[in-house]
Order: structure tokens, then sequence, then C-alpha cells
């Protein structure tokens, strides 16, 4: 176990770094800072020193060594346009994008699981071609256009649910939670059901064909010739088997969520990491951009690991395979 | 800030309301510049140490005045959160007087056009700007809200690099067929200036033959009618008679994210000037990457390119120094193509310190006649300011696109 996680840092490291430097590369084609930091009437001379007191005149290999050495002490400089330290900033719109995150993964499964059983189960009735149906548009209309036809229908012609933002907040330390007010809920539910439609239709698809896969399985035949009630095979037996690559995929896609929550938090003005990145872009904000990418590769890695240590738990094959030193 | 504080000798206070500006010489736009300094309490600066300016990449990135307000302002700030949301509330204590009846007004940075547009029509905002041009239908046809467009001082134009002895981006090598005020004039008769306003524009531009826009001191009806009318064959001809009968290729840089409907305005343009053999080829990109191609840092990086201005003292002073003036002694910053006109730079340093209105106004004609018959740059027209409302509430538009809370009403 010290070996994988010894294993597990270098690659991190590795990772992390690799991403940076990628990221840093990118920088140079997004355009020119100084003219989004400056009024039109300032001089060429001003322009000039403030290039050079921002270190853009510097060799790419120097700026990205201070940019490295910086970052590896979570020191991520000052925001160019907020002119406020990009880890405050950080701090400030995490909850944001961790609470809309973390509501559609549960949503997705909570929804998407079922809808597989039942579609995998009855395969041919008729709620099932629904679910199948829907899933189609799930997965093939784009996130943007889901939220805009939400907004439209929802928010502008029902006119009952708000069309942008989070609502009201509530500050518990420095959390922030739109989940303890009633305009903080009716804000979520729109762009929740935006960020999950896609996993869920995924994990729905998942369920189903992993559950039909398990159903003509030796032992679940096994189980009903011993006379087992249908619930207890479909569910104890069938649905346990089903889970263990469902678990795999559903933690990395809770990355992606997060990291992919870009759309969706632009289209409702969500004020989370993506929507300051999408701002930062605009406005070539290279600190936040940097630390917004850095954080987001970060987090994969992480989710990666716990998905790897998962693996060990669940599956005891793993183990064995490592100690016979394939 | 620094520019105008710059052009200021020393200042001398007479008394609690009263403070004399020295200036070298005569300013007569001195006033006009002097709204962008917003004042401060000197005890709660020093108290705050907050007396030097932000330096990005100094010690003090986080100026304690950056962050917090002070002032006598009609509002106060209630709450702040960078990039999500700003609540003002009255101030009870404002020395001045306030038509409006705001108590209290939230700010909302809403990125996308069609959330932004869907806020209002859904009820959630009062006004919400800019409105994207086509929507405006949509908005004609919501029940409580209504579009609101007026003429903006911001003058669209396009611009020739008139400098170089060599084009960096076309067929044509050798020389610089922009140096020859043939082209340029062809260049302005090829393009229909009453077609992009009813096709791109949905009627709402104001075209122009002048670089500065009605509300700007300095602009002359008469002058701004005589824009050279469009005409293809004439153009054809001038280019015959420069020695491009069949054209040639140009690169034109265009942004197209920072002025109202900017890429269509340069495709229509490159659609129009194929009509008498240019081939356009357009480079429109986001308006970071554009401004950090084509301006001073990158060498005036371009052959053709479209570019808007506010004069930002509502002087014809302002463009006239900074787009049309030669490239010397700190003028013609933004000249991105080189237009280099003896008299004209004599003009506008001139005009700087001309106090008599009369003589003022005679140079600054004479400078603009001299840049239109020599076609130093083409003008497009003053782009519509866009705005959404709710029927509840009536603002004052006014044409720097400034929203001013206090002629905001909320109707009862």
């Amino acid at each position: 176990m010290i070996g994988f996680i010894t294993m597990w840092l270098v690659q991190s490291v590795i990772v992390m770094l690799t991403v940076a430097l990628i990221a840093f590369a990118l920088f140079r084609f997004v355009g020119d800072p100084i003219n989004n930091m400056v009024g039109q009437d300032t001089t060429l001379e001003e322009r000039a020193e403030l290039r050079e007191r921002l270190g853009l005149n510097d060799p790419f290999a120097i700026q990205f060594a201070r940019f490295a050495a910086n970052a590896a002490r979570g020191e991520f400089g000052f925001s160019y346009q907020h002119r406020r330290p990009v880890s405050e900033l950080i701090g400030e719109r995490l909850p944001a994008t961790l609470e809309l995150a973390l509501v559609s993964a549960i949503m997705a499964i909570a929804i998407g699981i079922p809808m597989g059983v039942y579609t995998a189960l009855k395969r041919y009735g008729v709620l099932s071609r629904a679910f199948m149906t829907l899933s189609l548009i799930g997965i093939s209309l784009p996130t943007f256009l889901i939220g805009i036809l939400l907004i439209l229908f929802f928010g502008v012609i029902l006119r009952w649910l708000p069309t942008f933002g989070r609502g009201e907040v509530l500050e518990l330390g420095w959390w922030t939670t739109g989940l303890a007010t009633g305009s903080g809920l009716r804000s979520l539910i729109m762009p929740a059901i935006t960020l999950a439609l896609f996993q869920m239709t995924l994990i729905m698809r998942l369920v189903r064909a992993e559950m039909l896969e398990v159903l003509r399985t030796d032992f679940v035949k096994f189980g009903r010739a011993r006379g087992l009630p249908d619930r207890h095979v479909h569910f104890k037996i069938a649905l346990k088997n089903t889970l263990v690559p469902v678990i795999t995929i559903t933690g990395l896609q809770l990355g992606s969520i997060i990291a992919f929550a870009i759309i969706t938090e632009s289209v409702f003005q969500w004020p989370g990491m993506g929507l300051m990145f999408i701002q930062a872009v605009g406005e070539v904000d290279i600190p936040v951009m940097a630390a917004y990418l850095v954080l987001i590769a970060f987090l994969f890695v992480i989710i990666n690991l716990v998905v790897d240590m998962l693996y060990f738990v669940v599956d005891p094959r793993l183990r064995v395979d490592r100690a016979g030193g394939h | 800030m620094k520019v105008v504080a710059g052009l200021i000798e020393k200042t001398e206070v007479i008394d609690d309301y009263t403070i004399d500006f020295h200036t070298p010489n005569p300013d007569p736009i001195l006033v006009n510049q002097l709204e962008i300094f917003y004042i401060m309490d000197k005890e709660w600066a020093e108290a705050n140490g907050a007396l030097e300016a932000t330096n990005v990449k100094g010690g003090d990135e986080g100026n304690f005045a950056n962050l917090n307000a002070n002032g006598t302002g009609p509002f106060m700030l209630k709450e702040r959160q960078s990039g999500v949301k700003t609540v003002l509330e009255a101030n009870p204590n404002y020395w001045g007087s306030m038509p409006g009846n705001i108590s209290e007004a939230v700010f909302t940075p809403i990125s996308q056009d069609a959330t932004r547009v869907a806020a209002l029509i859904s009820g959630d905002v009062d006004m919400v700007y800019p409105v994207p041009v086509q929507d405006w239908e949509r908005l004609d046809g919501a029940e409580g809200v209504k579009p609101l467009a007026g003429p903006e001082a911001r003058t669209i134009f396009l611009g020739f690099d008139q400098d170089r002895e060599e084009l960096l981006y076309s067929n044509i090598k050798g020389n610089n067929p922009f140096k020859d005020q043939r082209v340029r004039q062809a260049f302005m008769q090829a393009i229909n200036i009453d077609a992009i306003k009813a096709k791109v524009m949905r009627t709402a531009s104001q075209p122009t033959g002048l670089m500065v826009a009605p509300a700007v001191n300095g602009f002359n009806e008469d002058l701004n009618n005589s824009r050279m009318a469009y005409d293809v064959e004439g153009a054809k001809a001038l280019m015959a008679e420069a020695g491009y009968p069949d054209g040639f290729e140009v690169t034109m840089d265009c942004p197209n994210d920072r002025y109202v409907n900017d890429e269509k305005i340069c495709q229509a343009a490159a659609s129009m000037l194929a009509r008498i053999g240019v081939k356009v080829d357009l480079l429109a990109q986001t308006k970071s990457k554009y401004f950090g191609k084509v301006l001073a840092q990158n060498n005036y990086d371009t052959s053709f390119f479209l570019l808007g201005w506010t004069p930002s003292t509502f002087d014809a002073h302002n463009p006239l120094s900074a787009l049309m003036s030669c490239r010397v002694d700190g003028m013609g910053a933004f000249n991105l193509g080189g237009y280099c006109n003896e008299r004209v730079t004599e003009l506008t340093k001139m005009i700087q310190g001309e106090t008599d209105q009369g003589k003022r106004q005679d140079m600054i004609d004479e400078a603009f006649k001299i840049h239109q018959d020599e076609v130093g740059h083409i003008p497009l027209h003053q782009q519509p300011l866009s705005w959404g409302i709710s029927e509840k509430v009536s603002v004052v538009q006014r044409p720097d696109n400034v929203l001013d809370l206090r002629y905001v009403t909320v109707n009862k």
C-alpha cells in the first residue's frame, strides 16, 4: 500500500506539472491583459511599465518556474481584474460550485439508478421506452441548450423559477450555502437539472446494460432456481454485482461534473469557479486561469486516488494481482 | 488619471470649497477631464494607508481604497462580491439633488446574452444592458418590458496602414496601396453605409461622416453630412486609376466581442469591397487577442482594421490627438494606421491650448476637413445604445453608456 501511494504521489506531481505547463503555454495565445487593465488614455510608456512590473516580459521558462514555485506553496498571486488574492477568490466561489456539483451528482444517482434498473427489468414496457427516448435527448442535447430551454420555459413563460444567480445564501463561517433558504433552493433547481441530465442518462444506460448482462449469468439463474423471490434476485444479487463499475464511473464523473460546470454556471450566472474562469478568460486574468486549471487537475488526481483505493477495497482480485508482481 | 494629472502643474487650496488648478498653458479641456477624479477623505486615506495609487505588482495590490468605499456621493456601498453582486443604498446625507427615487440598487453581471434578456422578461431584474440588437423585437413583443435605444457617442470606423512602405498582410509587394489617396477613397465609396445600417444594425445606427458624434464638443453638422457617397462604379474607376483595376488582397483585423455587431460589420464591409475586386481576408477575434495584435505595444501589427472610439473628454481634441495626429510627442497612440498630416497635428496642438471657442471650432473644422478629404479613416457610424427596461422604471440614457442612478425612478 505504501509503495502504491508513493507511486501515486510521483505520478500526480508529474500530472500537475504537465497541466500547469500546458496551461501556461496556452496563456501566450489568449491575448494581452494590459489593455483590459488600463484606460484608453494611458500612455504607451505606462503600458510598457505595467508589462514589465507584471513580469510579462520575462522569458517563458522564468515565468513558469516562478508560477510553479508559488503554486507549490499555495500562492497564486493577485487577480489582475479583481485586485485580490486568487486564493481568496477561489475560496469564495468554491462552495457554490461544490454545492451545485454535489446536488447534481446525488440527483443523477438517485434518479439514474432506479431508471436503469427499471428499464432493464421491464425491457419492453411503455415507460421503459419513454425513459430510453428521454435518455437519448439527455445524451444528445448540448448542456447550454437544455439550460436555455429550461430558462425559457420555467423562468420566462411559467415564471416559477428564478432565471439566474444563486438566490439568498446563508454564511456558515467561510462556507456559503443556498440550501438553507427558499430562494436558494429554487435557484438551484434548474442549474442542477441541467448539470445532472447528462450524468443521469449515462448512469441509467450503464446500469441498464450491466443489469442485462448480470441477469443472464448463471448465478442469477441459480438464484431463481432456488426459488428466491424476484425482489431478492433483482436487488440483492443482480444489482449488487452491477454496482462495481457504476461506482467507478460515477466517481470519475464527479470530477467532470465539477470541471464541466463551466457551461451550466455561465448560462445560469451561477457564481461558482467555472463562471469565474470564463470571466477570467475574457479579461486575460492569467493568475485566476492558472489557479483554476491547476485546482481542477488536483481534484481529478484526488478523485482518481480515491477510486483506485476503492478498487482495492471492493475487488480482492486486484490485491492478489499486485502481490503476484504482475 | 495619471495622464490627466500630468497636465496639472500644481493645485492650491483656497478654502473649504475652492481649489485652484494651475496649468502650464491655457487648457480649455481640463474641466471635462477632471470629471474622472473622485474625492476621498484625506484623514481616511491616511489612516488606512491609501495615499498612493495601486501598484499592480508592487507590495500594495490589496490597496485599502480598492476594496473599501469612501466619499460623499449619492449612493453608499452596502455589499460587494466582485463578479457576483454589488448592492448600493442611497446616501441620506447626499449634498446634491436626486431627481430619482432609488433607495437600493443591486447590480448583477450576467454574461450570457440570452440569460440577461430572459432575466428582464421574467421580471427578475428591472433593467439590463446591453441587449443584443436582434432581441429588440422580442422585448417589444413581451409584456411589461421595452427596449431603450439611442445613439451612443462611440464612433466606429475603419482604418488603413498608411505608414509602412509595404503592407504586412497583402499580396501587393514593394509598395503600399493605402498610401494612395485614390485607393482609400475607393474603399470609402465602396462601403454602402445605409445597407450596414439597415441589415446589420437593424436601422439603429447613425451613419457618420466625422470621427466624432453629435454629443461631442467640436462636432460640425455640415461636415458630418458631407460623407462621400456610395458609388461602386466611381470606386472601381479610382482603383483602376491607382493601378489596381483587378483589386488586391488584404487582411482585415476585427474584434468580435467589443462593439455592437462588430464582426458582422466587418463581414458586410468585406463583401462590399469584393465588388471592387478587393479580396478581404477577415481575421475576427476576441478583444484581448485583437487589441494585443493591433495596438502600439505590438507595433501596430495590422494593415486594415475596424476600431471604435468614445472621446473620454467629450471634446474633439481627444480623437484628433489619439487617432488622427502623427505619431509624435505622445500623440497618435491609437493612430493604428499611422495617418499623418502635419497640418492636422499642428492644429491639434493649437486646439489644446485655444480658449476662444469660435477660433477653436474653426481649427477643429479645418482639421476634420483635411482628414475627411484625405480619407484618413473611413468613419462608419455611431453605434446604438441598447438597453432593456421594465415599464415599472424610467431612466435617463446617457450617450456614454453610463447608467446614472440618480436619474432612475421606480413608478409606484
